[in-house]
């Protein structure tokens, strides 16, 4: 059975938090997250789940009790933005060096300075190497289901990785939209009961978590979670497929739209993909074969599967919502390094937009296709790195 | 100790054979070594008390000498000695002389 509501984005992933009933959850408010654990908090103090709930002075604080919490051996759930995430750094390396399959939320957004609430992926793409998986959520629906894949992700037996769920702050989690959710039994059925390994609270198997690894073996530690966390792929499809089942929608590696026959290509992220794929539309109605692809996964980066699926193309503009100022974006470097090693490579730019919540619209799509449309035709390339959307 | 190659450590950094800090010798680092001298020795046993480490070694009551496998060379057990008629009965003597 499957209810349809009309909710915010936080709202979904609160609704998500609830049916799941996590073991425990560190709170601590931020925008634009607040209202998720706000929401999550009034579910736990009107007794719909039995979380324990810790509110925590800091995110430092937050991740630390998760890391805790985890080593105990509980199903362990929090949520942050931007500089929250920010104040986690050290310990979003604790959390996945010692592989305690926690899941977060983190409602994307801009970090200071200048002060910014606003959507953004500075704040992911910062922790990008701290060897938690991260799955990035176009939409409100995309984020609900990621975040109930993500637990099947994390703790299967041969991952036990954190993974943070992404999406939009305000664009996502504070707009409302249609989303179908599944019944609490369903998810609970297909979450299934949390196995914990190494537990500290089991006296009969007595464990010390956080030894000292100097250079005799960090680097063997390191290989490991390189290969764990490359090799999730096969897991992350087979979840899919299950998910399926019960959901009817489809999830995979990346989601690529009307890439086939496409010779000019967008690669974008989170909810600006949704109004991009309407100006893909338009240019098609015009005959300009334009496709995208969103990934779904930043880390790990699938990057033989996506190299393949844009092999075809002649041009793509890789468009990033966040800077690596004085370099090109995150995503962009992704793509190129994706790309490299392939014979017939395509013209590949970066656009950086949307920054601190800058409105992306459909007019921004459209000079990027003619852009590419252009470089097709013509083999010039003005511009590799660009900032669009910008006040004169 | 045999040291773990990667593929042994998949469970992440988790020590799950309590006390097992035994096998891992630490004496190596010492610059100064504790030497012993019995004549000079009432059993108070203070340098067993102060050492940081377990590197003194006491049967039936008695001080035996050091563990060198632990000893750090710190020096704490010789400056506590009493010893017997302001005679130490420990004495740091620099290694490898
Ligand atoms: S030198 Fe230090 S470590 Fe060695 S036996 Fe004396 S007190 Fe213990
Ligand atoms: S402190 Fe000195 S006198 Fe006392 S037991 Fe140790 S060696 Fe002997």
């Amino acid at each position: 059975m499957k209810t349809i509501s009309a909710v915010t984005g936080n709202e979904a992933i609160a609704e998500a938090m609830r049916q799941i009933n996590p073991d425990f959850s560190a709170v601590y408010p931020i925008t634009p997250q607040t209202d998720l654990m706000q929401k999550f908090s009034s579910f736990h103090a009107d007794g719909y789940v039995s979380t324990e709930v810790v509110l925590v002075e800091s995110e430092h604080s937050a991740m630390s009790a998760c890391i805790g919490a985890a080593c105990a051996g509980g199903r362990v759930v929090t949520a942050t933005s931007g500089p929250g995430l920010a104040l986690m750094w050290e310990m979003l390396f604790v959390a996945s060096g010692m592989r305690l399959p926690i899941v977060m939320p983190v409602v994307n957004r801009a970090l200071s300075a200048p002060l910014n609430i606003h959507g953004d992926h500075s704040d992911a793409m910062g922790a990008r190497d701290s060897g938690w998986i991260q799955i990035w959520s176009e939409n409100a629906q995309e984020a609900y289901d990621n975040m109930i894949q993500a637990f099947r992700i994390a703790e299967h037996m041969d991952i036990r990785l954190p993974a943070m769920v992404c999406y939009d702050g305000f664009i996502i989690s504070h707009s409302i939209s249609r989303v179908e959710f599944l019944s609490d039994e369903t998810v609970q059925k297909f979450i299934g009961d949390f196995t914990p390994t190494n537990s500290l609270l089991d006296i009969e198997k007595v464990v010390s978590y956080g030894p000292l690894v100097l250079t005799d073996q960090y680097h063997e530690y390191k290989k490991v979670q390189n290969d764990v966390i490359s090799s999730i792929g096969e897991i992350v499809l087979k979840v899919a497929d299950e998910f399926e089942k019960v959901s009817g929608r489809k999830y995979s590696l990346f989601d690529s739209y009307r890439l086939d026959d496409a010779e000019i290509g967008i690669v974008i992220l989170n909810s600006a993909a949704g109004t991009t794929k309407d100006v893909i539309d338009e240019a098609r109605k015009k005959g300009i074969k334009a496709g995208l692809l969103k990934p779904r996964f930043f880390r790990p980066f699938f990057y033989n599967e996506i190299a393949e699926a844009l092999s075809g193309l002649k041009v793509i503009c890789v468009m990033d919502r966040s800077d690596s100022f004085g370099a090109f974006g995150p995503l962009y470097t992704e793509i190129a390094s994706s790309m490299f090693h392939m014979k017939n490579k395509p013209v590949l730019i970066n656009k950086i937009y949307g920054l601190g919540g800058r409105d992306y619209l459909p007019v921004h799509a459209e000079m990027v296709i003619d852009e590419l449309s252009e470089i097709a035709e013509t083999g010039i390339v003005n511009h590799y790195k660009e900032y669009i959307g910008l006040r004169e | 100790m045999k040291i773990r190659g990667w593929k042994d450590l998949n469970e992440g950094p988790v020590i799950k054979n309590p006390g097992n800090s035994i096998l891992y010798k630490t004496g190596s680092w010492r610059s100064f070594k504790p030497v012993f001298l019995k004549e000079n020795c009432t059993d108070c046993l203070l340098c067993w008390l102060y050492c940081p480490d377990m590197s003194v070694v006491v049967e039936n009551g008695q001080m035996r000498g050091f563990n060198y496998d632990y000893c750090k060379g710190c020096g704490i057990c010789a400056n506590e000695c009493p010893g017997k008629k302001r005679q130490k009965a420990i004495v740091m003597e620099q290694e490898g002389k």
